[in-house]
């Protein structure tokens, strides 16, 4: 029979549209309005998955976020797996396909479970410290099955094809759970006239009010909240968010939302006007007032065999009846500490099944729900507890005994009573997950037997989050903190107009967690406090007899609450067993901390748009699209795409790497070469104390840079270490450019920042940015003027604009700023115009250039020619651990400048002043062939065992086609004393290459290329 | 000390569990030891075993204003590497390593050491270059590792998306085959258990208010119990050091950061090693539970409050996503923050100070963990013999004075 556990009325599901689903292969169906764990019940599906350890049958328990048991794997195709999706919390669609994490074959005849029944036993908590440690080379093996029994489902092996969003919001009152106490403070905020986010997880808002036995105003207490909802969304200012749920709450009421847009549609995130939908968005709110309208979560009682298919939370077996109509078995035993189970016997008997005892753990029941299930002819068996499930895959019985909470002891009969359903209720718990997040510890409320959320600012809680539970309370409760959080942001306070609803006499409650049972818990059947772990009450007790003590060694000995329901569950039961085996009261013992997420996130979700080709976007220069078009291939230099060389193809055959650039080398070397150095960073720097402030930030001196001179600029950390180096141009008296390395533009500026803003807050001075402004080209080589004559009006008279001067003009008919300086060692003109107007430059130079032979080259080519001059590169010559001096940078080093500089201090300690420091110098290989690895480490004796004394390293290396042989620079110990000597170089194959120290200029030590 | 194998835990199953010993008294304070440690996280207490264990100091009391491990040992993501860059680095983490193998069986209790291997992912040309430094200095320093290229990054991670299409393609990696992964609680608890039964007292919810000082020499530390005194005191409280450096007086160079971590639901097993980058920022392994447990950099603010933002949590899951794709559909269940106490090279203090017989042991920033073996061990020597370890020597405090820094950053950068 389809749906045998389907009631024939009753319920909120679409009883007119069937839903077709498959759970582990098998094909079943549901309505619109069910969960996958609704669906399943009313399928009579008992064994939903196998537990952790023990691998034991397990059912569904709860029907909210804080299920144990209903783990499954979403999806039918692999893109649209979905591991660890809780089915009590994923709406049911056409054509889910689930299917269980754990059981092999499968899940109700399941090999471990064998081992599980067998090997229990020896399966103490934290039995894995005490063994596997022999011998001692088999620990990956062991290890290897340990992994493989673990997990839960898996992730997809195909890339996701779903988008997912991000959306920034503010609001006034942010209402956290749209149940009665959420629905009521988000009326009285949003009446009052806040800007009002209304945020609940579940499908549909009203929260406990969708299964609730009462009424409101005399009607249907789902009838109120059809009223409000509608009244909520007729204001303006106030958005509902059903479906999204408070994730995270962080310091300064800064709330994540995950709303799920599409999760409850498909596997995939639908089309819809032929474009993808977002599968999921994350809201990050700044609210200036939240209400903690989170509600409570019901704990089960433990006792023995708790865990086996058909035992269930009394709230839920409530649930499942009047919101999915869906009896969840036929005969009833209910275990109870408190009033509010009766609910679910009472609803239990009205949807014609059986209940057959109710075990109440007071000696008087008195309340009204008692009452009404006496009137029913239910038999109440006061003092008594249920104190083991008997069953295998589904509940066969329940052992009903006397007990004595305060001896913690069985005190009469056992009594075996039939039963396929046992519910149990031991009372509420405050969502107080939200609240913990921010720090603050939530505090022990004796009365009302559970922890309430402590002082947040901006926060207040409300309802169950609250301890308030009877309903005309919580509505008013609610009502009052939403009118309060509005007024805290400047909106009048609201008079209440509240709905009537019935009191109702409510006898007390007592304090019961674990049920005792006739043996003791060490020697009895287990019995579950988190069932997804498998930890059970006999693991606390044995965590506390070893010495675990706190409550953070316990959950952590034992993986108590380490689930993804993050011990919604059975946390609170476990301390108070800690508490009980420790000989102490809960509040002693206290609580975990539960840190975000409230319930799991994907983390795509978390991604949002910020990946692919959104993760880091590339930048390109202006001239971008002209180097692809010329066959460049790009290097990553920071956040840019920079041609790294430029390969030709003659005759079918492209040039290698070492090809292209050694032409590109000879082009610069003999004729004329192009390099787009748009991406330097270029800052702006201004004002009347500028200048003063390039000399405490440079090591150099500034202060008689004139207008149209540029100067090579060296900076230090505090530490006297190199940074970043570049040259920096006076445009103006207060007006500098200065410009840094490619990767380090973002940090330099950064670097300024924090010196000016935090140290020298009175120097008047203002950096701005300007890489992306400006485009960049370097023309270079011999024949670089005799081109600039032909496109500029700027005179180019070697005495007139002479090495490190720049000068103002137009260069192919466009403003621009040209400087005479050189990275190559020859004649060069780096001309900046407007980056819109550097395609026509670029272009023009090229139309101009092929008669002289310009020749475009990219970085690698850029790297040799520098490198034959001796020119660092700040980040790959240096790395945080050499000086100005260690590169033989004597002369950039103002000592004597009248203020203090950054790094002056730390180049005058003992350390900076060895002379057997780390020196730059040229290594010339021995064999001209070799080309020297980058990073290949150099020794002084070769034969020396290893531990080998390193003496230094090659930081840049490379063939010379100009030199016609392999040539490196390199850090070597007191390297700038030791010209002509040997070094060697060890290498991963076993050759030890020789060279010889040399001065790192290769080339024109005197600069007289660069200088003509 | 009750011994642990597999044949005690079926003796012990057939007796209902109901005889295994405590793991470690819970000692009333003595009026003096002759050594004070102060701070029972993973480096306190290894620093106390090893006193006991091999200095023969067994009259030891480690002072914890908490529970046992709770600071960043039960907070780290549990990586255990050696393939540092400089000589002083290396020397001291691979003294841990040699520690880490054969730690289980020294302190009978199983730390899971798994030496699953660690690849540290190049995705530039320089990344590649210092890739290539680093591990050249290994090899001479006699630390295992090599150099991979992107195909061998690929043999090794199946799921990693290696292909050009990525943002940063990777362009190889170093592989240390012998780093992996511990059970960070275990470690905490293991050296626990071995010290108490080596006589040292663990002295929880005791909590070190100040230092007992008189004419430059410390006799004690007063705590909410009352004053406790001995002649040699070590400080091992990180994220808390500057702090405790205070109540004597000092100052320290260090920072105090959140720096977070997260770990995914459990997943069946897909992710063998542990991969980390420093490009993309971000480093994931997965745990023997199924958890991929991620990190990245610290947050950028001081701070003491055990959280950190959420910015950096969406950061840290981009650069995971931008390498392994297929895990957008993971969900992230937990994240939390420890405190970690940064120096300006990014290496640890281990040193003397100006109070005589006041030791420090801190600094550790993001990656102390791995080295807790190691940092126990030479702390303990010092202490014991009054004279800073060979090893431990160049990480004094003088070397903020004299500029012997040891940069790490080059090389260690985030990623621990």
């Amino acid at each position: 029979m389809s749906q045998p556990n389907r009631l024939k009325t009753g319920g909120r599901v679409d009883r007119s549209r069937q839903l077709t689903f498959t759970f582990n292969g098998q094909r079943y169906q549901g309505h619109p309005g069910d969960t996958l764990a609704s669906a399943l019940l009313a399928n009579g599906v008992d064994i939903v998955n196998r537990s952790f350890k023990y691998s034991r049958p397990r059912g569904i328990v709860a029907a909210g976020a804080e299920e144990p048991n209903g783990i499954v794997q979403l999806g039918s195709t692999e893109a649209g797996q979905v591991p660890n999706v809780r089915a009590t919390q994923q709406a049911l669609y056409q054509d889910l396909s689930a299917r269980s994490t754990n059981g092999w074959p499968n899940v109700q005849r399941d090999l471990m479970g064998l081992v599980g029944k067998l090997g229990g036993q020896f399966m103490p908590p934290g039995f894995y410290y005490k063994t596997f440690m022999a011998p001692a080379s088999m620990w990956l093996t062991y290890e290897k099955y340990i992994r493989k029994a673990a997990g839960l489902g898996r992730s997809p092996t195909e890339n996701d094809p779903d988008i997912y969003d991000h959306r920034h919001q503010h609001c006034d009152v942010l209402v956290v759970g749209a149940g009665p106490a959420g629905l009521s403070a988000a009326l009285a905020a949003g009446r009052a006239g806040a800007r009002v986010i209304l945020v609940d997880e579940q499908e549909e808002m009203g929260g406990s009010l969708l299964s609730s036995r009462e009424s409101i105003d005399d009607a249907p207490a789902t009838t109120w909240v059809e009223k409000v909802l509608k009244e909520l969304s007729e204001l303006e200012h106030v958005t509902l968010m059903p479906r999204t749920t408070a994730n995270g709450y962080h310091d300064h009421n800064f709330v994540t939302l995950h709303e799920r847009c599409t999760e409850h549609l498909a596997d995939l995130a639908p089309r819809a006007g032929g474009r993808r939908q977002v599968r999921s968005r994350m809201h990050r709110v700044r609210a200036g007032q939240v209400v903690l309208a989170s509600g409570a979560h019901e704990r089960p009682l433990v006792y023995a065999g708790n865990d086996v298919p058909g035992n269930m939370l009394a709230g839920a077996v409530s649930t499942y009846i009047r919101r999915y109509g869906v009896a969840p078995g036929n005969r009833l035993v209910l275990s109870t500490s408190n009033d509010d189970g009766y609910r679910s016997a009472l609803d239990w008997a009205e949807a014609g099944r059986e209940v057959v005892a109710i075990a109440d753990a007071r000696q008087n029941p008195d309340g009204e729900l008692v009452e009404q299930a006496r009137a029913k002819g239910i038999q109440i068996i006061a003092g008594s507890a249920v104190i083991e499930a008997r069953g295998d895959k589904r509940v066969a019985a329940a052992k009903v005994a006397k007990i004595d909470i305060e001896g913690f002891k069985v005190t009469g009969p056992v009594e075996e009573l039939a039963c396929d359903t046992i519910a149990s209720s031991g009372g509420f718990s405050p969502v107080v997950h939200l609240a913990s997040h921010t720090g603050s510890r939530p505090t022990w409320n004796e009365e009302l037997l559970g922890f309430m959320p402590s002082p947040v600012k901006g926060m207040t809680p409300t309802g169950g989050a609250h301890g308030v539970y009877a309903l005309g309370q919580v509505i008013a409760d609610g009502f009052k903190a939403g009118s309060a959080a509005g007024e805290a942001c400047g909106f009048e306070r609201q008079d209440a107009s509240l709905p009537k609803v019935d009191e109702r006499r409510e006898g007390a409650a007592v304090a019961l967690y674990q049920v005792p049972h006739q043996k003791a818990t060490l020697r009895g059947p287990k019995q579950f406090v988190d069932m997804q772990n498998d930890v059970t009450a006999a693991a606390i007790e044995l965590a506390t007899r070893e010495g675990f003590e706190s409550i953070e060694h316990v959950k952590r000995y034992t993986a108590m609450g380490f689930g993804t329901d993050q011990g919604k569950l059975g946390n609170i039961n476990g301390m108070a067993i800690a508490a009980r085996c420790l000989g102490r009261t809960i509040p002693e013992v206290g609580t975990t901390v539960f840190r975000p997420n409230y319930t799991p996130v994907s983390f795509g979700a978390i991604v949002g748009r910020h990946c692919g080709e959104l993760f880091d976007p590339e930048r390109y220069t202006a001239m971008h699209q002209w180097h692809v078009e010329n066959g460049a291939e790009f290097e990553d230099v920071g956040q840019w795409k920079r041609p790294w060389y430029f390969p030709r193809t003659v005759n079918g055959k492209t040039e290698t790497m070492h090809e292209a650039v050694a032409r590109e080398c000879s082009a610069v070397r003999e004729k004329v070469g192009i390099l787009d150095a748009s991406t330097l960073g270029k800052i702006d720097i201004q004002g009347p104390d500028a200048r003063e402030f390039l000399g405490r930030v440079y090591t150099n001196k500034w202060a008689k840079l004139a207008p149209g001179r540029v100067r090579y600029g060296l900076m230090c950390k505090d530490d006297g270490m190199v940074f970043d180096d570049g040259t920096t141009s006076c445009l103006a008296e207060n007006h500098f450019l200065m410009t840094t390395s490619t990767g380090g533009a973002a940090t330099v500026l950064e670097w300024l920042e924090i010196w000016h803003q935090t140290e020298w807050p009175e120097l008047d001075v203002y950096f701005n940015s300007v890489t992306d402004h400006w485009a960049t080209m370097t023309v270079t080589g011999p024949e670089a003027r005799k081109l600039m004559a032909e496109l500029t009006d700027i005179d180019l008279d070697k005495d007139s604009f002479k090495f490190m001067d720049w000068r103002e003009g137009k260069v192919a008919g466009v403003p621009a700023r040209v400087f005479r300086i050189s990275f190559t060692g020859e004649l060069a003109y780096e001309i900046n115009v407007q980056a819109n107007y550097a395609m026509h430059v670029w272009k023009k130079l090229f139309a101009h250039g092929d008669k002289y032979g310009l020749t475009p080259y990219g970085t690698e080519t850029m790297h040799v020619l520098r490198a034959e001059k001796g020119f660092i590169i700040a980040g790959q010559d240096t790395d945080g651990s050499v000086t100005p001096e260690d590169l033989g940078m004597h002369w950039a080093i103002g000592y004597d400048k009248p203020n203090s500089w950054i790094g002056k201090r730390a180049l005058t300690r003992p350390d900076t002043k060895r002379t057997d420091r780390k020196q730059m110098v040229g290594l010339k290989p021995k064999d001209p062939s070799v080309v020297l690895e980058e990073g290949a480490q150099i020794v002084f004796d070769p034969n020396h065992a290893i531990p080998m004394p390193m003496k230094g390293h090659v930081t840049s290396s490379y063939y010379s086609p100009t030199l016609q042989s392999g040539f490196a620079l390199a850090v070597v110990m007191g390297g700038h004393q030791k010209m002509g000597e040997t070094v060697y170089l060890p290498m991963v194959d076993g050759q030890v290459h020789e060279a010889e120290i040399v001065s790192p200029i290769f080339l024109d030590p005197k600069g007289e290329r660069q200088n003509v | 000390m009750q011994r642990y194998s597999g044949f005690g835990l079926v003796k012990h199953a057939l007796s209902h569990h109901e005889n295994w010993e405590r793991q470690w008294r819970n000692p009333t304070p003595k009026k003096s030891y002759d050594v004070i440690i102060v701070g029972g996280g993973g480096h306190g207490l290894a620093t106390a075993y090893y006193l006991a264990k091999e200095f023969g100091v067994t009259n030891v009391a480690v002072i914890e204003k908490g529970w046992l491990g709770g600071g960043n040992t039960a907070r780290n993501t549990t990586i255990v590497r050696s393939n540092y860059l400089w000589d002083e680095s290396a020397a001291l983490y691979e003294h841990a390593m040699k520690l880490w193998e054969g730690l289980s069986q020294d302190i009978n209790y199983n730390v899971m050491f798994s030496q699953r291997g660690v690849l540290n992912v190049g995705h530039t040309l320089q990344d590649m270059r210092d890739i290539q430094r680093r591990v050249n200095a290994n090899r001479l320093n006699g630390i295992d590792g090599e150099v991979l290229d992107a195909k061998g990054v690929q043999a090794l991670v199946p799921i990693m998306d290696c292909s050009k299409n990525a943002r940063y393609p990777v362009m190889g990696a170093s592989w240390q085959p012998r780093a992996g992964v511990a059970r960070h609680d275990a470690v905490a608890w293991g050296y626990a258990r071995a010290a108490d039964a080596l006589g040292v007292d663990l002295l929880q919810n005791t909590e070190v208010t100040g230092f007992k000082i008189r004419d430059g020499q410390i006799y004690g530390v007063h705590t909410n119990r009352g004053d406790i005194e001995a002649k040699t005191v070590g400080c091992v409280t990180a994220g808390n050091s500057g702090v405790m450096a205070k109540m004597a007086g000092i100052k320290l160079p260090l920072e105090s950061h959140p720096l977070q971590a997260l770990v995914s639901e459990p997943i069946k097993p897909i992710l063998d090693t542990v991969v980390m980058s420093n490009h993309v920022h971000g480093y994931i392994s997965q745990s023997d539970k199924g958890d991929l447990v991620i990190g990245a950099g610290i947050d950028g603010y001081n701070g003491y409050g055990q959280r950190g933002s959420y910015p950096t949590v969406e950061h840290t899951l981009q650069a995971i996503v931008e390498m392994f794709p297929i895990f957008s559909r993971v969900r992230m269940n937990r994240q939390w923050g420890g405190i970690v106490d940064t120096c300006p090279d990014a290496c640890p203090i281990l040193s003397k100070t100006k109070v005589k017989g006041l030791y420090f042991n801190c600094g550790w920033g993001t990656g102390g963990f791995k080295a807790t073996p190691g940092s126990g061990h030479v702390f303990a020597a010092s202490l014991a013999k009054g004279e800073m370890h060979p090893i431990a020597a160049p990480f004094s405090i003088d070397r903020f004075n004299t500029g012997a820094l040891i940069d790490e950053h080059g090389a260690a950068g985030v990623a621990h």
